[in-house]
């Protein structure tokens, strides 16, 4: 096992290496120019620009300042943020909890509709359910996020007046030096009704972070469980006399389970990506919505700064779901 | 037993009082501040989350005006030769008491000085507290140039001392970039080693004062107890950011906020309609215009440039893109500012006539860009479908019209570019009210060049001799006359065809009443109440 963890982290290096050179070149790769940006119609003289851009060092050279990113890489320094002039480490830690708490629900709503209505399409294969449920999981793999948030809250929240219509909490609650994650905040200040407004904040965004994901899983389920069942080890559990319900629990699903947990694992990163539209429709304070900003500010330390920190984390997570893989797989880890 | 339940009782009670009479208005801001130093941004948004609701400068523009009034300075003198203001400072005036600060004596000469020293002064340690921090409001207001120093007569008395004289001076000193910090706190912080403070944890003295950011979420305010113009109705004040158009409107319904700026065009009408709601309305402090290359052949000839502006049906655009949310522009000042010269006639759209002149200055199968902006301003919603309405109208009078757009950094900036070919849409919001504002920058001489915000590269001697002069004159009944002319000037020789005014609606509760609308396009809400 520690060989399989070792031989994993090796090749995270690489991996790292080549995401700090796509990090530091793709905003940069962007036309624009984050000087020109903050003078807008005004204008700048060449000699102010000249000024400006040496000021934040962008005359040096691309190799210099990129190896100035990694040197500072090394000393924890992920750089200074151009429109906020904080630290894009400390921007990412504020922000980053919002996310997490946001991307926790969504994934744990997509798992548990998911992977049931897969498994259940797959046991009644060809019914109407079958058909009903994968046909709405197709749908909801083509959603437009930005879309299916606001007739979401149109309805829910304009229509019913069930949920708020965004925000992660009741602006009548407020908590200083909290953990970041409002679930728990709303819950240790004891203040009354906190946690259930945090709760009701949190429907909406999780319901349509989780849509996408949620039809993926579904549909992986149902494929995984179908190959499954036709196994001979499933074929010999029948004739054995188990009941259905025993071969399918027991025997099937642990082994149908292994490529789904892959998917989910992978889902992570595509909620990244989803992440960006639901908080910025959910005025949702997140890392998404702070990279939408600063991509279009042009704000060079806080987009690579930040790429590499929501890379690390997705590179993290998929190292922990090739760790479980190998825990439920054996095949996996020894060969 | 009893004691405690009399106890528990009461508390309640004297919290209920409390909650009864604590009034919150929220209000759904368009972004997120860039820091709460208001004089290291250009952004409103950073401006209205700092100035407009923390601070005070020496002057202040009058709700809902762009006239000068006594803000920190209860009045001034100004030398005969326009060189010296001396500013006579109120007393008994309290910066903010927070938890990170209290003051320990009231404002005085010294926060006036430190306030300007700390841009100006290339050796202040302020200069560089911040990494990147550059004072680009101090130094595109040529403050740097146009201030020789700033005198301590006494502790109510400054003296600044001027290079030349400037009227528009005043106006720029009611600007966000000036406005008035504590000395103490700012030694405080240097002391403290702790400076980047000063963007985030402000201390001003203006009606509400600061309690906490959360990034990205809520900016949370309260009342300033010591407010030198009355105490705010409003006890609490939240800006709950909320970036979508369709989203702030939805919770301005719901009652989530109680006030929104920037609605979406498509949604005013409904906004209109909704019985819990006013809608105000004021034409915008703006301009946008489609700007020629006044030294390229044929638009260095005033006679096509002319017949190009004829040839273009103003009021079909206008209606076309801006939805009765904009009126069709004959000057290059807004309708609002003060020297607005009424009397210009516009060009008449006459495509006939236009063919007819183009065709008396020997242009023939003209081929010309016309530029578009890839992004909407509060001048200009739609530029492209503007640049195909053009593109259309032009092509009636025999003028093949081919429409180019970069990225909006590029755009701004090749669009300076003394050989760009053609015409370019852009536009200008005021910064200040002053008629120079809009005259000097967009259409000075000073300001062609690369670089510069004269797109048309146009350089008037009589026009230019005009403003220089009205810069330097402080009487404002001969500063009117003089842009009127220069007005007149400016039609007969039509460096731009002006397109439009926006106009800027600001939908809110009916329960919201004292709210004026800024003619600069922030949001302040001194003196706003709230039905409870």
């Amino acid at each position: 096992m520690i060989r399989f963890l070792l031989g994993k982290l090796a090749y995270l290096i690489p991996t790292f290496i080549g995401i700090t050179i796509v990090a530091f070149g793709f905003v940069r790769l962007l036309p624009g120019d984050p000087v020109l940006l903050m003078a807008g119609e005004r204008g700048i003289s060449p000699e102010r620009h000249a000024q400006l851009s040496a000021q934040l060092g962008f005359d040096r050279p691309l190799v210099v300042q990129y190896l100035d990113f990694i040197g500072g890489l090394f000393q924890g320094d992920f750089g200074t943020s151009l429109a906020t002039r904080r630290p894009v480490l400390g921007e990412f830690l504020t922000l980053f909890p919002a996310t997490v708490e946001l991307s926790v629900c969504a994934i744990i709503l997509a798992t548990l509709i998911g992977i049931p209505l897969g498994i259940f399409a797959a046991i009644k294969r060809g019914s109407a359910f079958d058909q009903v449920s994968m046909g709405a999981a197709l749908v909801g793999y083509s959603m437009p996020i930005f879309w299916w948030g606001l007739l979401l809250i149109i309805l829910f929240s304009g229509i019913l007046g069930w949920t708020p219509v965004s925000g992660r909490i009741d602006l009548l609650y407020f908590f200083r030096n909290g953990t970041g994650f409002m679930l728990i905040d709303s819950l240790m200040s004891g203040q009354k009704g906190a946690f259930t407004s945090a709760v009701s904040h949190l429907i909406l965004p999780s319901i349509v972070l989780a849509t996408i994901p949620m039809a993926v899983i579904a549909r992986q389920s149902r494929s995984a469980m179908l190959e499954v069942l036709s196994e001979d080890y499933v074929r010999t559990a029948r004739a054995k006399g188990m009941s259905a319900w025993r071969v399918v629990g027991v025997h099937a699903l642990r082994n149908a389970m292994i490529p789904v947990i892959t998917t989910i694992g992978l889902q992570i990163g595509v909620m990244m990506a989803g992440a960006i539209l639901t908080e910025t429709i959910f005025s949702w304070p997140g890392v998404g919505k702070w990279m939408i900003d600063s991509i279009s500010r042009r704000d060079y330390p806080s987009v690579q700064g930040g790429l590499l920190l929501i890379a690390a984390v997705v590179m993290i997570v998929n190292l922990i779901v090739d760790l479980l893989y190998g825990i439920i797989n054996p095949r996996i880890r020894h060969s | 037993m009893k004691f405690a339940q009399l106890l528990a009782v009461s508390t309640l009670a004297v919290m209920a009082a409390a909650g009864a009479h604590a009034k919150t208005l929220v209000y759904c801001s368009e972004g997120s501040p860039e820091g709460f130093d208001v004089a290291t941004t250009t952004s409103g948004t950073t401006m209205d989350a700092s100035s407009d609701a923390m601070f005070n400068g020496l002057v202040e523009f009058a709700p809902g005006t762009t006239n000068v009034e006594p803000g920190l300075a209860e009045s001034w003198d100004v030398s005969e030769d326009g060189l010296e203001y001396t500013f006579h400072l109120r007393s008994g005036i309290k910066f903010h008491t927070t938890d990170y600060f209290t003051p320990s004596r009231e404002m005085n000469a010294d926060d006036v000085i430190a306030s300007f020293l700390r841009q100006g002064d290339p050796e202040s340690p302020w200069a560089s507290y911040l990494p990147g921090v550059t004072y680009e409001y101090y130094s595109a207001m040529e403050m740097p140039t146009l201030i020789k120093e700033i005198q301590k007569v006494d502790d109510l008395t400054v003296k600044f001392v001027l290079t030349r004289p400037e009227a528009p001076f005043l106006a720029n000193l009611a600007m966000p970039f000036a406005s008035i910090m504590s000395k103490e706190y700012m030694d405080k912080l240097e002391a403290e080693g702790n400076m980047a403070a000063l963007n985030s944890e402000p201390v001003g003295t203006g009606p509400y004062q600061f309690i906490a950011y959360q990034p990205d979420a809520v900016i949370r305010y309260q009342s300033n107890p010591d407010y030198f113009k009355g105490v705010q109705k409003i006890d609490d004040l939240i800006f709950a950011i909320t970036p979508d158009p369709a989203v702030r409107r939805q919770r301005l319904e719901a009652g989530e906020c109680q006030i929104m700026p920037y609605p979406a065009p498509a949604d005013i009408e409904a906004l209109k309609s909704n019985d819990n709601l006013t809608v105000m309305e004021q034409p915008g402090l703006n301009v946008a215009y489609l700007a020629y290359n006044t030294t390229q052949a044929p638009f260095d000839n005033p006679e096509v440039r002319t017949a190009l502006n004829m040839a273009m049906n103003k009021q079909a655009i206008v209606d076309a893109v801006f939805q009765g949310t904009g009126v069709v522009a004959k000057n290059p000042l807004p309708p609002t500012m003060w020297s607005y010269n009424d009397a210009v006639e516009d060009n008449a759209y006459d495509p006939e006539k236009a063919k007819q002149m183009l065709a008396d200055a020997g242009v023939e199968n003209l081929d010309m860009e016309v530029w578009a902006m890839p992004v909407q301003r509060p001048y200009m919603p739609n530029a492209r479908r503007v640049a195909e309405l053009i593109q259309s109208d032009f092509a009636q009078v025999g003028v093949n019209v081919s429409i180019v757009s970069y990225e909006w950094g590029e755009y701004l900036k090749r669009s300076t570019d003394p050989e760009r070919k053609g015409a370019v849409i852009l536009g200008w919001t005021g910064d200040n009210g002053d008629p120079d504002n809009f005259l000097a920058v967009l259409l000075g001489c000073a300001a062609t060049g690369d670089g510069g915000s004269n797109r048309a590269q146009w350089c008037n001697e009589d026009f230019d001799a005009l403003i220089q002069q009205a810069k330097v004159t402080t009487d404002q009944a001969e500063r009117t006359r003089l842009y009127e002319e220069a007005q007149v000037i400016f039609k007969e020789q039509n460096p731009w065809a002006t397109l439009a005014h926006s106009n800027v609606f600001m939908p809110m509760s009916k329960d919201v009443t004292g709210y004026v609308m800024n003619p600069l396009g922030r949001h302040s809400f001194e003196g706003v109440d709230i039905a409870e």
